[in-house]
């Protein structure tokens, strides 16, 4: 990891299960050093929640604390009568203006697979999803980037994310 | 909001494309590679590819393609096909499938889906049922289609969602190969039996039957279909001009 340019941290699973071999293999150490470094990293949907202080997924877990906010079920968030997971296409809205977006447009749609969200990190948020109410879909604090879609799996919006992410200079 | 799905779904045999018509009277189409990269940059939402081998070298066949699929495809990939134990859900996931569609094994080892749910996430598992009305009742049926396991199909739809199933394909024998619409009367009792996406399939035959579909069931989160796409017969990007027309939100 010390050799890389950048990092990025993929999950899918748990997030007790996640955190849990990240901290037994040092990993998570590692993770840490290497944000506090400067160096560019971005998490993909469970890899996006491990960067948060805490999630509430069957417990409460400490996460890496890199940015600020909680993980939490999106059941009891949501009031209408909707299907969680949150799986499939849905439009990003930007917060904030952020060079991920280089390449992609306001109300591109990502793909998403989760039943957990994001809260409270607003200072970290750069774009949301509707699902009948916002989701947060990005998040980014300097070095430190997250989505909680798949760009892997989102076709050319989700290959021009990562042609972005892999552009920027440290 | 989510947006209404449209999904191609690749038979695969030998490692080409067929479609059965009725399940019978197989006929090539295509490289699955091919199609499935054709699809993703013509407005496919996701893919199934379907193993219909039976032997063991055209099952090597098929994780190859799948593969190669995987590497080149960057929207969802269901695969579904002689998936009959917890090593099989590992045998296609690495090779890059992102969810595993069981239907015959989950019959045979009804203990699979959740043990397969536990290890890899709701998400990752969808049950796919092909149903055919017999005497009045709704059965679901096995190995391909030959086989009437005698259950009530809304029952065993319920069961495997309970056990951790994340997703439900429905597959009328009654409307495939017809293309005369989809099977809505089945797709409403299920759609109000569980709370996880439907994927309606069987009977798609031209744009007005995913209209209908989305219209009349809002509950329903995706169409699939193999001929119509594979002949050409509905282009996947009017198919969604249309649908938008239509008031209905796709991507």
């Amino acid at each position: 990891m010390q050799n890389a340019e950048k990092i990025l941290l993929p999950g899918v699973g748990a997030f007790a299960d996640a955190i849990k071999k990240l901290r037994e293999t040092g990993l998570a150490d590692c993770v840490l050093e290497q944000a506090r470094s400067g160096k560019y990293m971005l998490g993909i949907c469970l890899g996006m929640q491990l960067l948060f202080e805490k999630s509430y997924e069957y417990g409460q877990h400490e996460g890496l604390g890199l940015l600020k906010g909680n993980v939490a079920p999106i059941k009891g968030y949501i009031q209408a009568d909707l299907k969680i997971p949150h799986i499939g296409w849905n439009a990003l809205h930007f917060e904030k203006e952020h060079f991920l977006f280089k390449y992609i447009h306001e109300g591109d749609c990502a793909y998403f697979v989760h039943s957990y969200h994001a809260t409270d990190c607003k200072d970290s948020l750069i774009a949301w999803a509707e699902y009948d109410k916002p989701l947060t879909a990005a998040v980014a604090k300097g070095n430190v980037l997250g989505c909680q879609f798949h760009p892997e799996k989102s076709g050319d919006v989700g290959l021009n994310i990562l042609k972005a992410f892999c552009e920027v200079k440290a | 909001m989510i947006t209404k799905r449209i999904i191609p779904c690749l038979d695969v045999r030998d490692g080409r494309v067929v479609k059965g018509v009725n399940f019978e009277k197989l006929k090539e189409v295509a490289s699955p590679v091919e199609l499935a990269k054709y699809y993703s940059d013509n407005g496919a939402d996701e893919l199934v590819f379907y193993d219909i081998t039976a032997s063991a070298e055209g099952r090597a066949l098929f994780t190859d393609i799948l593969t190669e699929a995987a590497r080149n495809v960057f929207i969802p990939l269901t695969v579904g096909g002689g998936i009959k134990c917890v090593a099989d859900f590992e045998r296609v996931l690495s090779c890059g499938a992102d969810k595993v569609s069981v239907n015959s094994g989950a019959i045979a080892n009804p203990a699979l889906v959740k043990e397969a749910a536990q290890k890899y996430g709701d998400q990752c598992v969808v049950i796919s049922a092909d149903i055919k009305r017999v005497g009045g009742a709704f059965h679901v049926f096995a190995k391909g289609g030959r086989e009437d396991t005698g259950l009530e199909a809304i029952e065993w739809i319920v069961r495997c969602v309970g056990e951790g199933a994340g997703e439900v394909v429905v597959n009328s024998m009654d409307t495939d190969g017809v293309k005369g619409g989809f099977d809505l009367e089945l797709l409403e009792k299920v759609c109000n039996a569980v709370d996880v996406p439907v994927i309606a399939s069987g009977g798609a035959g031209k744009t007005q039957d995913f209209i209908d579909l989305f219209q009349k069931l809002p509950k329903v989160d995706a169409g699939l279909a193999a001929s119509v796409f594979h002949f050409g017969e509905i282009a996947i990007p009017d198919l969604k001009k249309e649908l938008a027309k239509n008031g209905i939100i796709v991507r």
